[in-house]
């Protein structure tokens, strides 16, 4: 496996059109590889990020069906530690029963917001099949989750957060968490 | 038999203010005992955690994790089927365990005093305590006497307060009105003896509403009424005049000492909120009632049925809003207790 690149500096972050563009070839592959009907496929966003995400991936790969959003919040495994949190958006999905989705998000570090969106999801009715895609993916796996479709690996310095803005113009930023640096 | 005696509080118990004892240093609910005293911050909190809970009856699977392995007893000192029963699906649809007591038939019958019956269901290890109590004052004596661990949340007490009432009654108003800088509304009906019309008038300032109304005959007035921050009406037709939400409350006939009414009859002609009487309110108004309805006592059928009621709509946002309160108030302890770990870990290390 390919050690990721460290990055600290704002210029030295991909773009993001470049990485979705990566993402699309990646996808398109796989759904030809696993036969997947993408006019039966729902996209799913994990709200904030990976519903931009999943919104640009559903209009590059010409999906027609509405675009679901999931809002992760409650079922998020450190409610004893960090308490309730801020209420969200909530989830908009439509009948999953059966159906094949594709779940987006913007990075993937340790794998608890994925596994909370499959709960998530689960609970909405079984879906034939789940794919995942994430622009990003961070060192610090704490579950056996991986992406299906992956923009890019990094690593950051210490003392760094990756930040995606958006709606519109998706860009990465840095964001000093002020921890960590020595 | 009472079984509360308030005289057992403990001086600084009984000088705590319904805020201090409901919040944590942090400002963080750890209680819901009384709209009174709490921040406009904190009932949006929870009407906007509710709101989101909402969501959750859409599902195949009515639930969300968040309060699984948590206890939360429901402790009802006095008959309550929907209160009761709401707060039981909400406690499930956060999947805790949920335990339910009805005081007045099991222990205290026995003979244990209140205080025994408390301090052995915390040692059940319960997280909440879901407090319905005939006696003014008796969840916020329990939260500040008895059991520093577990979330206290007033499901009604005497003529007091009723607070998850009052934010069901505020989220269902916010839902179908926007915000409440512009809205008129009108309490109607038996304000002497309910304890919600106490927390909806709390609530409604608090929330910035432009102007509350109280309507009702002088004998169901209490004495002073008008210093919580609302107008007084004694007529009817006056008082639904151009508002945009009329609450109707049920004349609560248990708790009526002697004869404060001629009749139903008679109070139905001047009070009931019929066709005729809702035309004299704004014509979007909407009409609520935290139930059980005496038809044709407080309310025609063709209104509490019609198209501007809003009734079912209460009872829908009461399951939601008791989860917001039940899981915001656990998540205060469970963080209260997770700072107190982390001070005994460092202080053990230093």
């Amino acid at each position: 496996m390919q050690e990721p690149e460290v990055r600290d500096e704002y210029d030295a972050l991909p773009d993001v059109q470049a990485l979705l563009e990566a993402m699309t070839e990646e996808l398109e592959l796989l759904f030809e590889r696993r036969e997947i009907d993408r006019e039966r496929l729902i996209p799913v966003g994990i709200h904030t990020g990976g519903v931009w995400v999943a919104q640009a991936l559903r209009e590059r790969l010409g999906l027609s069906a509405p675009l679901a959003t999931l809002d992760i919040g409650f079922w998020r495994d450190d409610f004893g530690h960090k308490g309730l949190p801020d209420a969200g958006q909530g989830s908009q999905l439509p009948d999953i029963e059966n159906r094949d989705l594709l779940l987006v998000d913007d990075v993937l570090m340790s794998g608890r917001t994925v596994r909370a969106a499959l709960n998530e999801l689960f609970d909405y009715g079984r879906p034939r099949r789940v794919l995942l895609a994430c622009l990003l993916e961070l060192p610090g796996r704490e579950l056996p989750v991986q992406p299906d479709a992956l923009g890019a690996s990094l690593a950051l310095a210490p003392g760094k957060r990756i930040k995606l803005e958006g709606p519109q113009n998706l860009r990465l930023t840095l964001v000093d968490t002020g921890e960590g640096a020595t | 038999m009472n079984l509360l005696d308030l005289s057992q509080a403990s001086p600084q118990a009984r000088a705590a203010s319904p805020a201090q004892v409901q919040l944590d240093h942090q400002g963080r609910l750890r209680h819901f005992l009384d709209i009174e005293g709490l921040p406009r911050s904190i009932l949006t909190e929870i009407l906007d955690t509710a709101d989101h809970f909402r969501g959750i009856g859409d599902a195949e699977v009515k639930k969300v994790p968040l309060l699984r392995g948590r206890t939360v007893a429901n402790l009802f000192f006095e008959n309550s089927t929907r209160t009761r029963a709401t707060f039981e699906l909400a406690a499930k649809r956060l999947s805790a365990d949920v335990l339910n007591l009805d005081i007045n038939t099991s222990s205290a019958a026995k003979g244990e005093s209140l205080m025994d019956t408390l301090v052995n269901l915390e040692a059940m290890q319960a997280d909440a305590f879901v407090v319905r109590h005939g006696d003014s004052g008796a969840a916020h004596f329990i939260a500040s006497q008895i059991t520093p661990n577990v979330a206290i949340i007033n499901a009604g007490d005497g003529r007091h307060a009723h607070p998850t009432q009052a934010m069901l009654d505020m989220l269902t108003i916010r839902r179908h009105k926007g915000e409440f800088a512009n809205l008129r509304v009108a309490i109607v009906g038996d304000i002497l003896h309910s304890r919600v019309a106490r927390s909806q008038i709390l609530a409604l300032n608090t929330l910035g509403a432009a102007e509350v109304r109280v309507v009702a005959p002088q004998t169901l007035l209490p004495v002073g009424i008008e210093t919580l921050g609302c107008r007084v009406f004694t007529e009817l037709e006056a008082g639904l005049k151009d508002v945009d939400v009329v609450i109707m409350l049920r004349l609560q006939k248990e708790r009526m000492d002697g004869a404060l009414l001629p009749s139903e009859s008679e109070y139905y002609r001047r009070y009931g909120l019929t066709r005729e009487s809702l035309a004299h309110a704004h014509p979007e108004a909407v009409v609520m009632h935290p139930g059980p309805i005496n038809r044709g006592v407080e309310i025609e059928s063709a209104v509490a049925d019609g198209p501007r009621s809003l009734i079912l709509d209460q009872v829908t946002n009461g399951i939601a809003v008791r989860m917001a309160v039940l899981s915001m108030a656990v998540s205060g302890q469970m963080k209260a207790r997770a700072e107190r770990r982390d001070e005994r870990t460092r202080g053990a290390g230093a």
